[in-house]
């Protein structure tokens, strides 16, 4: 099943590396893969997607944390807020344009330029909208497009960690991961 | 851990002076208590090496720096203190993987320094470049490309730490030549390590705690599986003690002896592939695993599906990467083995003992013993086993043996008994072979005190042979016993057993290597008899200097018993036709 991390790190040279590395070296394949900033400055956030089973996920967690620039991993699978971004430039003519904006408005998608020939269509959602917008677009050309991969955050109704917070945290000495089986 | 102080010296500016950035190396490891570094020098650590002069800090050259990499390495597993190697850029930095990955298969405290090309010139492929952070990444535990002096002493600060905090590792420190050649304050107190995502003290829950109670109080058949974690974590004394109150035998892992004495009436001994065939039957009839610093490695567990299929099992271990990657655990307690074992002790008061079990072990030991162990042919002719049981006894177990890999490795594991932690010295995860002279260097250095015999097939010696000559000019008084059978060994065995004996690139023709020891200074003597043993190792111990001893032994021989990759562990092939030698002291 696809398990949902969010990774905190050190933002240093290397790190998405030392990340990655780890991920090809013990056999696990990531699905998706993103990474930017967080509320504090020199702390970046990942969101990594791997299909695995409930042991492979401990795992995981295990050596991720054991990475020394890895502040924290949680595994938010289940309740989670997950999105996708995507770009995508469909090709357009007298005929087509306003279909094209049907099903953009239709799908909740955002214009964000408009060619002689070709739109720029912006979309964020879950995966499976996205497959199914991408379908709806496809008799009309997709020219070129770009999917970012999930970004997630758990839910409303789970603790929430903010990078201040798990800086605050770090500094009272909040044991790493528990462990137990 | 504790480390030694260097002496004052020279490297120890006045505050405020600035010094460069090699200095400030030199100065780093003289305050974490270096007094000596294997290395060799090149382009790209020049600098560092031209600042050597001011520090009071030994160098060791080596003669390539895999051997560096094992000396160090050596050195941390004799004495429990961090081993320094040192190299330049490119080939001196690509020449240390292996012993990287030797020492980071079997959690050995190393820090690697090597020179890198200056910062300008990094991605330019510019002359002996090469990226070996991104080499090492996987095979260190950290590494480090430091390219401003500045930050020289923390990346030092920090190097340590982690390389002997949690489970160790070892860590490298790339540094450009121009970090080596600026200057800035050296300011120790002011770089203290800053690593919030590194925390690897953890400790078990009370759950967990009382859940590995309720397994231990209802256990019939309990056994311990004793690994390496017990001597990196200095828990000899709290393992003997749990043993000694709850009744429980003992199995032992290839990196975990001299962790319990070899003489303690529950030690069991080596468990796994070359392991006593009572020891792998009583862990396949064992009710409870308590393992103990160990991580179930393939060599230890033969077929996962069958192994110890009736046992529930507690997993202690402060690494959380370990737990269920190859046996699922029912319990298990992360954290550092003597404290967790301190905490667990006084729990286990009214814990009832084992005595059938134990007496029913020992039935099986007896029947076993007689077969696989004691009994080899005596016809006068040299057998590797004689070579190494009269070892042990001529040293009286008191020797630290360095081990290669092979066949030799498993006739030490077999009949040399170690009593007390880090006497045993091997590459048990990456077997490395190669390992055995430059990490005896190692040894030595870190034990000056100690009697040091490296025991070596001719295969293995003739990858790191050089290393005479380091022992040469450096006057390292160590003992070599080449365990001499013209073939690589274990390679030779497994086309014995699987490959139809087609000994293909198997066979050895050697060099004359009494002559080569002599070439490098070091006395060399050639055994043929099993009457020749005994007086050749008296001769190399009343000996002042270095001593080679080329032991000729029987060329087909095989260790028994063996439990074939992936077989289950009762699945053993025995030794054939015992014939009784009663010289064999036991």
């Amino acid at each position: 099943m696809l398990n949902t991390f969010v990774v905190y790190v050190e933002d240093k040279p290397g790190v998405l590396a030392r990340v990655a590395i780890l991920f090809r070296r013990r056999a696990f394949n990531i699905e998706t893969l993103t990474v930017g900033r967080t509320d504090v400055p020199g702390v970046s956030r990942m969101t990594i997607v791997v299909d695995t089973d409930e042991q492979g996920a401990l795992r995981i967690e295990a050596n991720v944390y054991k990475l020394v620039n890895v502040l924290r991993i949680q595994n938010i699978t289940g309740s989670n807020v997950t999105r996708d971004l995507a770009l995508i430039k469909v090709a357009i003519n007298a005929d087509t344009h306003a279909q094209v904006q049907e099903i953009a408005n239709k799908h909740g998608a955002n214009i964000v330029e408009t060619g002689p020939e070709a739109v720029i269509l912006e979309f964020t959602s879950t995966k499976d909208k996205m497959d199914q917008f991408i379908a709806a677009l496809r008799p009309y050309r997709i020219l070129e497009m770009v999917c970012t991969g999930h970004v997630a955050m758990a839910g409303c109704s789970q603790a929430s960690h903010s990078g201040a917070l798990l800086i605050e945290e770090i500094k009272g000495g909040a044991q790493g991961i528990p462990r137990s089986v | 851990m504790s480390t030694t102080t260097a002496p004052q010296t020279q490297a120890q500016s006045p505050a405020n002076e600035k010094m460069t950035g090699a200095r400030i190396l030199w100065a780093s490891l003289e305050r974490e208590g270096v007094q000596t570094v294997f290395g060799y020098p090149g382009g790209a650590i020049l600098p560092v090496y031209d600042a050597l002069k001011h520090s009071a800090i030994r160098h060791i050259l080596v003669r390539h720096e895999q051997g560096a990499t094992h000396m160090a390495d050596g050195f941390a597993r004799a004495s429990g203190k961090v081993g320094v190697a040192m190299a330049t850029s490119g080939p001196g930095a690509t020449n240390m993987v292996t012993g990287i990955a030797t020492a980071m298969l079997d959690s050995s405290p190393v820090v690697c320094i090597t020179g890198q090309v200056g910062s300008k010139f990094i991605g330019s492929d510019a002359f002996q470049e090469v990226d070996i952070t991104g080499i090492t990444l996987p095979i260190t535990k950290h590494n480090y490309l430091v390219t401003k002096a500045e930050d020289i002493a923390r990346t030092v600060r920090e190097a340590f730490y982690i390389a002997q905090s949690g489970r160790p590792g070892p860590v490298l420190i790339d540094i450009t030549k121009d970090a080596q050649q600026s200057s800035c304050v050296f300011d120790w107190e002011g770089a203290a390590p800053q690593l919030p995502g590194y925390r690897p003290d953890l400790s078990p829950s009370r759950q967990d705690y009382e859940k590995a109670l309720e397994l231990i109080r209802a256990s019939k058949r309990p056994i311990i599986l004793a690994g390496h974690g017990i001597i990196l974590s200095g828990a000899t004394q709290e393992v003997c003690k749990l043993v000694e109150h709850l009744d429980i035998p003992v199995a032992v892992t290839l990196l975990g002896l001299g962790g319990i004495p070899a003489s303690h009436p529950l030690n069991l001994g080596m468990m796994g592939m070359h392991g006593e065939a009572w020891v792998n039957t009583a862990i396949q009839e064992a009710d409870l695993l308590i393992a103990l610093g160990m991580r179930f490695d393939d060599r230890v567990t033969g077929n996962l599906n069958t192994y110890a299929k009736n046992a529930k099992k507690i997993h202690v271990e402060i690494d959380p990467a370990e737990i269920n990657k190859n046996v699922k655990v029912d319990v298990a307690l992360v954290g550092d083995l003597r404290e967790v074992l301190r905490e667990l002790q006084p729990k286990l008061e009214s814990t009832p003992k084992h005595p059938e079990w134990v007496q029913y072990i020992g039935q099986l030991k007896g029947d076993s013993a007689v077969r696989d162990i004691q009994n080899l042919p005596d016809s006068g002719h040299l057998y590797a086993a004689h070579v190494i049981n009269d070892l042990w006894r001529e040293t009286g177990g008191n020797a630290i043996v360095v081990t290669d890999v092979g066949q030799h490795q498993m006739w030490e594991a077999q009949y040399y008994r170690h009593n007390t932690p880090r006497s045993l010295i091997t590459s048990g995860g990456l077997g490395t072979m190669g390992f055995a002279l430059p990490a005896a260097i190692g040894a030595k250095v870190a034990r000056p005190e100690a009697e040091v015999w490296v025991v070596v097939g001719d295969g293995g010696f003739q990858m790191t042979m050089p290393e005479m000559a380091t022992i040469f000019q450096e006057k390292i008084k160590i003992h070599i016993a080449i365990i001499n059978n013209g073939y690589l060994g274990m390679v030779r065995q497994w086309q014995e057993f699987f490959y139809s004996r087609n000994y293909a690139a198997s066979p050895l023709v050697n060099p004359d290597f009494v002559k080569l020891a002599e070439a490098c200074g070091i006395r060399g003597i050639s055994v043929t008899q099993r009457a020749g043993v005994i007086p050749a190792i008296r001769e190399a111990r009343e000996h002042a200097g270095p001593v080679l001893i080329d032991f000729r032994v029987e060329q087909e021989d095989t260790v028994y018993p063996m439990v074939p990759a992936g077989a289950d562990l009762k699945d053993m092939i025995r030794r054939p036709n015992p014939v009784v030698d009663t010289e064999m002291e036991w």
